[in-house]
């Protein structure tokens, strides 16, 4: 499972940002495919963090070292610079703390990778038009039982990016496998930003 | 494969005899000691797969297992420890053994002293938890063990682990560290020192000279055990288990035993206090409260892990309050500040500090997993 070669398109994304050799944080690990992956094909050393001690059995299955934690009360167990990427994929929108783990993420790491469902996603935009909160393969849920509470949109999360003092590095759109680059707010299902503090 | 409730089956006690002298952190020396041990599964032709299970404050060589088939009750781990179950006796060679300063076999306060003639009694020395490694490592020696594939403990067992990882990082490949700290809080020292008080001030107890005078400090070693029994269980899951329950069905407005919880705690110290001896208690208590592999370090233990070479997991119970999931995420961050590899689970459960002897669901599935992997690793 874990162990397979290929890895899902985001995560291979996500793979393709990290540097050989260095220290990787993933938030919200899950069955560690990302770090399993790393492990092998990129010699990193790291963690996983998830809230579901289920999934860190899967991580010790996978031989990913993970650490059960909730990301909503921060990050204690790391200190300041640890780490030389902190992955957060596809999770920020489910957090209520959403401002303090991007800052968290910054303090124990040197930068930080985020990916998110694009609210402002056509289809989403249509749906809501429609007169319905909006359903896809991105966002499987009806909104009364999603776990997603906090939806943004490109420009959102740059604000709010600016707004602490983080720069964005590089910024990815895709839908589906696809890289968008034409109006991404609109065309994009899935954002993926590398992030890093302004200098001084 | 996940089946329970196979066992190792009958088992034997192993006694091995040292004289080289053992220098304790104290300054005191033990000139020649013995320790009482058993082992179940196969040691490998490369000798790789050996797990050393380290007990806590009452526990003892007899890990799993029964010495006759009619024995009403197995090894004190025998849910975690035999064939097909987590730490596979299949797979790996497990050795369990009773500390120095014990009294299930191994030197400790009543035994005879050679010197004397005498039981040690009050002059036996007190023993720490890196004085215990240290003779740990020499039965490792004698059994041709160079290093562990793992070595395993719950509680004051976990810091057994622990310091093995410090003391011998060559030695150890895994630890394992169970509901454990990396230090006792006061509160600890606390419970620790009024079940101490109970056992010294036992008239029974004689100084610790109680053997020659044919007496034995029930009353004392009872009370602590109750004590200490109370700090193990968690309110929800003493209140599952007893609630406000009455043996009698109404108040009987004395001071006998009236609430089925009094009832338990009587019956468990009584228990207690038939087969555990009272200067083993005072040791086991002591061995705690000096546990601080920092100490010497600035109370620095990130420095004191950074010697370590093994791979760690560490588990917590979320309703142990004697070692609180906060505690060994303390041991985690500083695992993780010495760039070190750990695995930490933070286990539901109700069951208290007891936690570690249960068998709750996740617990059981990360530890078989883990397991699976130190196999994998040694080709067990």
């Amino acid at each position: 499972m874990s162990a397979a070669n290929t890895l899902r398109a985001d995560l291979q994304l996500i793979a393709d940002w990290v540097a050989p050799s260095s220290r990787v944080l993933d938030l919200g690990c899950g069955d560690g495919a990302l770090l399993s992956w790393l492990n092998r094909h990129k010699a990193v050393r790291g963690y996983g963090v998830d809230f579901d001690v289920n999934n860190v059995v899967r991580c010790v299955e996978a031989g990913v070292n993970a650490i059960q934690g909730n990301l909503e009360t921060g990050l204690a167990e790391f200190e300041d610079q640890r780490f030389d990427h902190v992955v957060l994929s596809q999770t920020i929108q489910a957090m209520h703390n959403t401002e303090q783990i991007l800052v968290e993420m910054l303090r124990v790491g040197r930068e930080a990778i985020v990916t998110f469902p694009n609210f402002g996603y056509w289809e989403n935009r249509w749906q809501i038009l429609q007169g319905h909160m909006p359903v896809s393969e991105t966002i499987p849920y009806e909104w009364y039982n999603t776990p997603n509470i906090h939806w943004c949109m490109l420009g959102d999360f740059e604000a709010l990016c600016a707004k602490n003092g983080i720069r964005v590095l590089e910024r990815v759109v895709m839908n589906e496998e696809k890289r968008i680059h034409f109006l991404p707010n609109l065309r994009g299902s899935l954002a993926f930003y590398r992030v890093a503090r302004q200098p001084g | 494969m996940s089946d329970l409730t196979r066992s190792v089956g009958i088992v034997e006690a192993q006694i091995a005899e040292f004289d080289t002298p053992l220098h304790l952190a104290s300054g005191a020396v033990l000139p020649a000691y013995q320790l009482c041990f058993e082992t179940y599964g196969t040691l490998n032709a490369a000798r790789s797969n050996a797990i050393l299970i380290c007990h806590a404050l009452s526990g003892h060589h007899h890990v799993a297992g029964r010495y006759a088939a009619d024995d009403k009750a197995a090894g004190w781990w025998d849910n975690m420890v035999g064939p097909g179950k987590p730490i596979d006796t299949n797979r790996f060679f497990v050795v369990g053994l009773n500390n120095l300063g014990g009294c299930h076999g191994s030197t400790g306060p009543s035994s005879i002293n050679p010197a004397t003639g005498q039981p040690w009694g009050s002059t036996f020395p007190v023993v720490t938890v890196p004085d215990w490694v240290r003779s740990q490592a020499r039965l490792a020696d004698r059994l041709g063990i160079e290093r562990w594939a793992a070595v395993i403990g719950g509680s004051l067992g976990g810091m057994q682990a622990l310091q093995w990882s410090i003391d011998y990082p060559d030695r150890v490949a895994h630890a394992l560290v169970i509901a454990s700290a990396p230090k006792l809080s006061a509160q600890n020292i606390a419970f620790n020192d009024v079940a101490r008080q109970a056992i010294l001030t036992d008239p029974d107890f004689h100084g610790g000279d109680f053997y020659a005078q044919d007496a034995i400090p029930r009353r004392g070693l009872r009370l602590a055990r109750m004590l200490g029994h109370i700090t193990y269980l968690s309110d929800d899951g003493m209140g599952e288990k007893f609630g406000r329950m009455l043996k009698s069905g109404d108040y009987q407005f004395g001071f006998e035993v009236e609430f089925e919880i009094e009832s338990y705690l009587r019956y468990q110290g009584d228990k207690f206090s038939d087969y555990f001896d009272a200067n083993t208690y005072l040791l086991m208590t002591k061995a705690l409260d000096y546990f601080d592999p920092a100490k010497d370090l600035n109370d620095d233990i990130v420095a004191a892990l950074r010697k370590a070479t093994a791979r760690f997991m560490v588990a917590s119970f979320t309703s142990d309050w004697r070692f609180s999931p906060e505690r060994s995420r303390e041991i985690v961050k500083a695992l993780v500040a010495a760039d070190k590899e750990v695995v930490y689970g933070e286990i539901e459960s109700v069951h208290g500090h007891d936690a570690f002897l249960m068998l709750d669901e996740p617990y059981v599935k990360l530890m078989r997993a883990y397991l699976n992997r130190v196999a994998e690793e040694v080709n067990a």
